[in-house]
């Protein structure tokens, strides 16, 4: 196709100007040990220090439940629970984990294979059908019971009111807590009714 | 009235084939296969300018990095660097000489790790001479580029003359953004070499056969010595129509050269780069009607930006041409399109492929009919719906409309007129008291053609084996992207077995089992599939019958499968044996038990040269209704309420529909509010991931959310069992929420003026609107213009990862 006029000559855009210092100089001084404990299993790890949590369960351990959707912690899909509390794994650096239990979407339910007993809210996912294409369900899980959790702990939101009475999770609550996990399919109304339910049966 | 059946045939409600897997992670996508041994790792190196040529590239600073086994370019093809889906030869693979968009390839580089690949690939030092890039539609149309695909003129009487001969008549211009489809399960692919010139290829596709086929002539190797695999995607949305094709490729040609398996997952920001949107268009109408709100004649001009190559352009255009008519009936029409090339990603397939866009005009025309005649927009639209036997822009004949029926129907279930009243009033008193808020409302229907206008892609097929434990496995042409497509198909054999759907087992969809399929696309893929199952299942129930009859001295008209059992009438009375003790009977009388099943949709037709046809097999139907209320002083708003009165025919499963439904609405929601696209002045594309981009979430759904589907209206057609294609129609319903916003920033001068409001509205684009009607200017369209200035040292993005 014809463009119009020739801005400049010769333009250097390259993807760099330079090479950059071989990375691999200083490689000892980048690895990491620690100990970490992944769905009840302990592990003692030495990573490249710039390894995140997100891709040492998906790459070291195999633990490919946890999804990598934008990498940029701004989708959810790589939401695990570390120490009860909801984190996005692609923004932690594995080796800040030392001594963290970390629960994946694998380490929900008790127990493994046919006899496995389901999470609560993994059973009112499958009740509720709260997915479609299924890429964002294991972070939407995990960060339902670790927003649960800071619920029944009385943490406000963005939303809430009255900062001094415990909040009662409204629709309004609920999707404004649960606003970091996309789901592009928009499967939010089964998704909702889904975590409305746990949140139900557990008050 | 609605036409109703007597007795409804739908299916209960089953559970989606891959739940218990996804909600213990479990479920297996592309990116999560375990790892061949020896697997590599790829980065691709891209253009970062939009137009120019390339003059230099010097790779031996990345072939020299830590990890790297190999870096390849067009030198490197043993076939053809051609990646065009049609044929037109306009898309390389690899950029050899002219560089006509950011993001396009230069070169791969694979390496033992991920992280080293995409360090290795920052080492590339590239020369290029920079041209001024061909960035948006004004800037095309003024420099009189040459097309991406040749526009296409639908005619149907003597518009101009109509539109003169008419008492009244207006003209304007709607201006709408494109899309990022953001399937979250980015593009991906995964390369195993086989013996000899072998190879399999799991890609995130919903066309396995061209992939296959690119791959093929990529390494210039017969079509049967490549496979495509997929079991599922993790969102596709058009997507990964004809943009899975690249990934695929790249890994394809890394394992043809190393014999490695070679493995690559676009990091999000290339991808964003990389790949295809949504078209974005401008539209100019000029309509001619009459005091009563009835059209005499449209005249449309449908612009819209392809990008650097056709792609599916054509295509896409060709459906928002044929949709630019919405559901109303134009006595006399012009509508001709203008298919722009720039210097932008090549836009592609999503989810309407075009259809939104054409409506969208269409409902514009009307709501400047209601605004120019005092009208109700709703009372427009019922004086212009379509009555069978009138003749769509394309000479078809409608001959299922029940848009009227809908229309009114939705209106009396969610209170339309008391509701329009109500807030009429609400806003009158919220002016009076000098607050801030304004409500609005709309309705808009669809009218759907479905069946691909490419009338050879709607074929499908389908390979069933009942195994001698009477377990069921089957397969078909069509890939999962979260539809719920293969649960439909489960439940299709189910049904022909009379066997429970955990007797079924669906395999991946792969290009050995059923080959030379049709993309999964244009909502086809149930009524497709579906039928090529009924095919496969039935020639197998049937032999088993047959088999039956002769071996049980059973009537065969009274054989019946149902319960995991056959019942059969014998001159001894009743008798009931297990399905899966018939079936070893059978294959020990030596019955075969496996069959392939086709399918292929009849009375359809198209000439594309002439732009008439019999295009589509039947219409989908469907309207919405949105109430929304702003915030004048910022142009913020919320959608307080959506209803959505759905036709699916005889679902086959209206969960699945449902959540089709609520799914399309809210990302069509999503097009016309929030998701807004941004390249700045040389051609970057500054919106490359959610954090820029920003995408609906739960807190952004309707407050309310009522969704019915239309109850024991059976398709016309024979459809698989009377249903309809669900996947894309809700997607343009969405159209009410423009509307609604529309509604809410007129009030400001009392509904005197159209503000003309373009999409994306975004907060900003409301409040220029409520802006422009306070200072009492006639509006004037096109929305704001937002000039982003761009800059040399844009961030490099850290390859770690």
């Amino acid at each position: 196709m014809q463009g119009s006029a020739l801005a400049a000559a010769v333009a250097q855009t390259g993807l760099v100007q330079a090479a950059p210092p071989d990375p691999d100089a200083a490689r000892d001084a980048l690895t990491g040990s620690f100990s970490i404990v992944i769905n009840s299993a302990p592990h003692q790890m030495t990573v490249d220090t710039r390894v995140t949590l997100l891709d040492l369960l998906r790459e070291r351990l195999m633990l490919t439940g946890t999804k990598k959707g934008c990498d940029h912690g701004q989708c959810g899909a790589c939401t695990v629970l570390v120490n009860g509390r909801r984190v996005l794994s692609c923004l932690s650096l594995a080796v800040m984990h030392d001594g963290d239990h970390v629960t994946t979407v694998e380490g929900l339910a008790e127990g493994h294979g046919p006899d496995a007993k389901l999470h609560p809210m993994q059973a009112a996912f499958l009740e509720h059908d709260g997915f479609q294409c299924g890429y964002c369900t294991p972070g939407q899980i995990c960060s339902a019971v670790g927003m649960l959790d800071e619920w029944r702990n009385g943490a406000p939101s963005l939303v809430t009111d009255d900062l001094s009475a415990h909040p009662e999770l409204s629709p309004a609550e609920l999707h404004e807590r649960m606003s970091g996990n996309i789901c592009r399919c928009s499967a939010y109304p089964n998704i909702a009714e889904a975590i409305l339910a746990v949140s139900r049966e557990g008050a | 009235m609605l036409e109703r059946s007597p007795k409804p045939v739908v299916e209960k409600p089953t559970l989606h084939e891959s739940a218990a897997l996804h909600v213990t992670g479990t479920a297996t996508y592309i990116d999560d296969l375990p790892e061949p041994r020896g697997t590599l790792h790829l980065a691709p190196g891209l253009t970062r300018i939009a137009h120019g040529r390339l003059v230099s590239m010097d790779l031996s600073a990345v072939r020299a990095a830590p990890g790297v086994i190999t870096v390849l370019t067009a030198a490197d093809i043993p076939g053809q660097n051609d990646t065009s889906p049609i044929g037109a030869h306009d898309e390389p693979l690899f950029v050899t000489d002219s560089i006509t968009s950011e993001g396009q390839i230069l070169f791969v580089v694979a390496a033992e790790t991920r992280a080293q690949a995409r360090a290795a690939v920052r080492r590339a030092v590239v020369e290029t001479e920079t041209l001024d890039p061909i960035l948006d539609i004004d800037t095309a149309r003024e420099a009189r580029a040459p097309c991406a695909v040749p526009g296409r003129t639908m005619t149907r009487g003597d518009a101009e003359a109509a539109i003169a001969a008419a008492p009244r008549r207006l003209s304007g211009r709607i201006v709408m953004g494109g899309q990022e489809h953001f399937y979250l399960e980015g593009q991906a692919a995964l390369a195993l070499p086989g013996e000899g010139p072998e190879m399999i290829v799991w890609s995130s596709t919903q066309h396995p056969t061209e992939t296959q086929a690119m791959v093929a002539h990529l390494l210039d190797v017969p079509a049967n010595t490549i496979t495509a695999s997929v079991r599922r995607m993790g969102g596709g949305f058009g997507g990964k129509e004809t943009q899975a094709n690249q990934t695929a490729c790249l890994a394809a040609l890394v394992a043809h050269h190393t014999r490695r398996p070679a493995r690559l997952r676009l990091d999000r920001d290339d991808d964003m780069v990389m790949t295809g949107k949504r078209h974005d268009f401008a539209i100019d109408y000029t309509v001619g009607f009459d005091d009563d709100g009835k059209i005499h004649g449209v005249d449309m001009l449908l612009a819209c930006r392809c990008g650097w190559s056709a792609d599916l352009s054509g295509p896409v255009i060709d459906r928002a041409l044929t949709h630019a008519d919405n559901a109303y009936f134009y006595p006399a029409v012009r509508l001709r399109s203008l298919p722009l090339r720039t210097n932008t990603v090549s836009n592609t397939a999503f989810r309407g492929f075009g259809v939104p866009q054409g409506a969208l005009a269409a409902e514009r025309v009307i709501e400047e009919i209601a605004f120019a005649t005092g009208l109700d927009p709703n009372t427009v639209r019922l004086r212009n719906v379509y009555e069978n036997g009138q003749l769509t822009p394309y000479h078809m004949t409608v001959e299922d409309s029940i848009t009227a029926a809908i229309l009114t129907d939705l209106a009396r279930r969610c209170g339309y007129d008391t509701r329009k009243a109500a807030l009429r009033a609400s806003n009158a008193k919220a002016a009076e008291e000098g607050r801030v808020l304004r409500r609005g409302i709309a309705m808009t229907p669809v009218k759907f053609g479905i069946s691909f206008t490419a009338t050879h892609y709607n074929q499908a097929g389908a390979l069933v084996h009942v195994y001698t434990d009477g377990s069921v496995q089957i397969n078909h042409g069509g890939t999962e992207m979260g539809q719920g497509l293969h649960t439909k198909m489960m439940q299709v054999a189910a049904r022909v077995f009379g066997l429970p759907q955990s007797d079924i087992r669906l395999t991946a969809t792969t290009t050995d089992k059923v080959p030379n399929t049709s993309a999964t696309a244009a909502s086809s893929g149930a009524d497709l599939n579906g039928m090529a199952v009924l095919d496969a299942a039935t020639k197998i129930r049937d032999r088993i019958r047959d088999f039956a009859a002769e071996r049980y001295n059973a009537d065969p008209g009274t054989i019946r499968f149902h319960n995991s059992e056959i019942h059969m009438e014998t001159g001894q009375g009743t008798l009931v044996e297990s399905f899966a003790a018939v079936v070893r009977q059978a294959y020990l009388a030596r019955v075969s038990l496996s069959s392939s099943g086709f399918y292929k949709t009849p009375e359809i037709s198209w000439d594309p040269a002439t732009g008439r046809g019999h295009p589509f097999y039947y219409f989908a139907y469907g309207a919405a209704c949105a109430e929304i209320v702003i915030d004048t002083l910022t142009g913020e708003y919320r959608i307080d309420r959506v209803d959505i009165l759905h036709d699916a025919g005889l679902s086959l499963n209206p969960e699945i529909d449902r959540g089709q439904i609520e799914g399309g609405f809210v990302q069509g929601a999503g097009w016309l509010t929030m998701e807004e696209l941004v390249w700045d002045k040389k051609g970057a594309l500054r919106t490359h991931a959610p954090s820029t981009y920003k995408i609906p979430t739960a807190f952004d759904m309707p407050r309310v959310f009522n969704v019915a589907l239309l109850e024991d209206v059976p398709n016309r057609k024979a459809t698989i069992f009377r249903s309809k294609a669900v996947g894309e129609p809700p997607f343009a319903l969405a159209a009410c929420v423009l509307f609604a916003l529309s509604d809410a920033v007129a009030s400001l001068d009392d509904h005197r003026t159209c503000p003309r409001l373009d999409a994306p509205a975004t907060p900003e684009t409301v409040l220029a609107c409520i802006e422009r009607l306070r200072a009492g200017k006639s509006a004037t369209g096109h929305g704001t213009k937002i000039e982003v200035p761009a800059t040399d040292a844009d961030p490099v993005r850290d390859p770690v990862g």
